[in-house]
């Protein structure tokens, strides 16, 4: 048993170096080259690449096989897996297969209720929920034992993660109560909500590391890049646990429309310049929805690029 | 109506072994019809845990009562002038029972004292089976009278499975093949072309995956 795992991301972070993650949304299609294409983007920019599992409940192109397709091709995939759609059996058998393509990186997720998808009559699942399938991937990896009881000796070896929402109030100790009960169910690094709003996150971050939550567990920031003040005021709006405050959109609305799109990169290379400096924080990850072609750019004027070597 | 069970009573007792003075809540309503919460299972509940309390050399005071139902306000008012002379309440409602008290008596320590079941009918005393899940959204109309959610393991639209065998489900010979009750249903009703009519996926909104339901009537609430 060893929570060490052969995760580039876990090694990124155990060396001391802040980790970049990013992510790509598969399309909602058969077409696997988008996939290809987006990841070319962003290979050389960041440690790790999260593949969306149905997010917002659109059906989308299957996460399992997109992870696979990033491996292929070189990349270290964090594979999203979220409880929605699946039960304890094909939760447990995609977590197996992924394993054996060496996926190692596995975030786990409840995921978003069906009624904000393309989906909205469906049925759902929730056999597990996050707190659970962090529970789950731990017993695979460290006792090689099913949920079911049976016992196996190929064990997956992943790092695991779980996502963290600081802003989804009015309580910040009890997101932060949420936080150790994902960290004493096995999660070793959180992928945080998109931050907005610095100062709350700041208050959450105090929290964490009074209680010493900072050392079990990696936290990577949430980085969003607004594409212009209508997605900075729909993700106020419309975006369930966003929090966007308003001085955000009078910065985006303050600039002329062919100038609110760098605005948007300028607000993000700040935000992660203020957080490099937040205790706790080991690192970013920059959610470019349908913008993948913007993380190189902002990688860069962070000072997070070249990334660095990890020793073989 | 909702059928319960009793819990286990050392259940009942590792939540209220501590606590000097309990009453038993029974319900008039469904747990009554179904033995399994009504003043009579108060009264034997009440009883068993004087005597664990006598055994265990601690004393106690254990009282018990019956409201008409607790899933109303008004009834469940009638607590309010004792509830505070006891540190705990074991209600034998149903799940809703048991939580509109909670909500009603906020300070007060609540512990269930059945385990709810499902809504169902009376086969015979002591006979009880599943008969609605409360969808939301009724298809009786096109299943012959018996529906597939309740009565299919698999809550198929479009049963049997190929697991059904003899007329039975292939989770225990137990129980009836829902499907195979429907096809026969409609066979005598002279509706089995309903039968082969593909049915679409089901709008589940109004099931419990739409999330916690409600219902308004504007022409009830004055």
């Amino acid at each position: 048993m060893s929570e060490t795992t052969p995760s580039k991301l876990q090694k990124m972070i155990a060396a001391g170096h802040f980790a970049v993650t990013s992510e790509v949304g598969p399309p909602r299609s058969a077409d696997g080259s988008v996939l290809e294409h987006k990841a070319k983007m962003i290979r050389d920019y960041v440690d790790a690449v999260n593949v969306t599992d149905n997010q917002t409940s659109v059906c989308r192109l299957c996460s399992l096989a997109s992870v696979i397709r990033l491996k292929l091709m070189g990349l270290e995939p964090v594979l999203q897996m979220v409880t929605r759609d699946r039960n304890r059996i094909a939760l447990q058998s995609d977590i197996l297969g992924a394993a054996s393509f060496g996926i190692n990186n596995i975030l786990c997720l409840t995921g978003d209720h069906q009624h904000f998808g393309d989906h909205a009559s469906c049925a759902n699942v929730f056999d597990l929920d996050s707190v659970q399938l962090i529970q789950t991937v731990k017993m695979m990896r460290d006792e090689g034992k099913l949920l079911g009881g049976h016992t196996f000796e190929v064990r997956p070896q992943m790092f695991i993660g779980c996502a963290a929402n600081p802003f989804a109030g009015p309580n910040v100790a009890l997101r932060v109560a949420r936080v150790a009960k994902k960290v004493a169910a096995g999660a070793q690094f959180i992928q945080t909500q998109c931050i907005y709003n610095i100062p709350k996150f700041k208050e959450f971050m105090k929290m964490v590391v009074d209680r010493g939550l900072h050392e079990k567990v990696s936290i990577l920031a949430g980085i969003t890049p607004m594409k212009n003040v209508g997605m900075a005021k729909y993700m106020q709006k419309r975006v369930p646990g966003m929090d966007v405050p308003d001085e955000i959109i009078q910065r985006m609305g303050g600039v002329p429309k062919e100038k609110q799109a760098e605005e948007g990169i300028n607000l993000a290379v700040e935000q992660i310049e203020e957080l490099k400096s937040v205790e706790g924080i080991k690192g970013f990850h920059l959610m470019a929805i349908e913008w993948e072609e913007k993380v190189p750019e902002i990688v860069e004027r962070v000072g997070l690029y070249p990334r660095p070597k990890l020793e073989a | 109506m909702i059928k319960a069970i009793g819990k286990p009573l050392e259940e009942i007792i590792g939540n209220v072994q501590d606590a000097g003075k309990v009453l038993v809540a029974g319900c008039d309503g469904c747990v009554t019809v179904c033995e399994a919460g009504g003043l009579k299972e108060a009264k034997v509940l009440a009883s068993a845990l004087r005597l664990y309390y006598t055994q265990a050399g601690k004393p106690a005071q254990v009282d018990e009562v019956s409201l008409t139902r607790q899933c109303d306000k008004e009834y469940l008012a009638q607590l309010s002038d004792r509830i505070d002379d006891y540190d705990a309440v074991i209600s034998l409602a149903c799940g809703a029972g048991c939580q509109f008290l909670t909500e009603m008596y906020n300070h007060k320590v609540v512990f269930p004292g059945v385990d709810t079941c499902f809504i169902g009918v009376n086969e015979e005393r002591g006979y009880f089976t599943e008969r609605c899940q409360a969808c939301g959204r009724c298809i009786l109309a096109e299943t012959g009278g018996i529906c597939p959610i309740a009565r299919c393991s698999k809550r198929m639209l479009n049963g049997p499975c190929g697991g059904s065998d003899k007329g039975k489900c292939e989770v225990n010979p137990d129980i009836p093949c829902g499907w195979e009750l429907i096809y026969e249903r409609l066979k005598t009703l002279g509706q089995l072309d309903r039968f082969e009519n593909p049915v679409a996926p089901k709008d589940w909104t109004s099931s419990r995956d739409g999330g916690p339901r409600k219902i308004v009537r504007e022409d009830l609430r004055i």
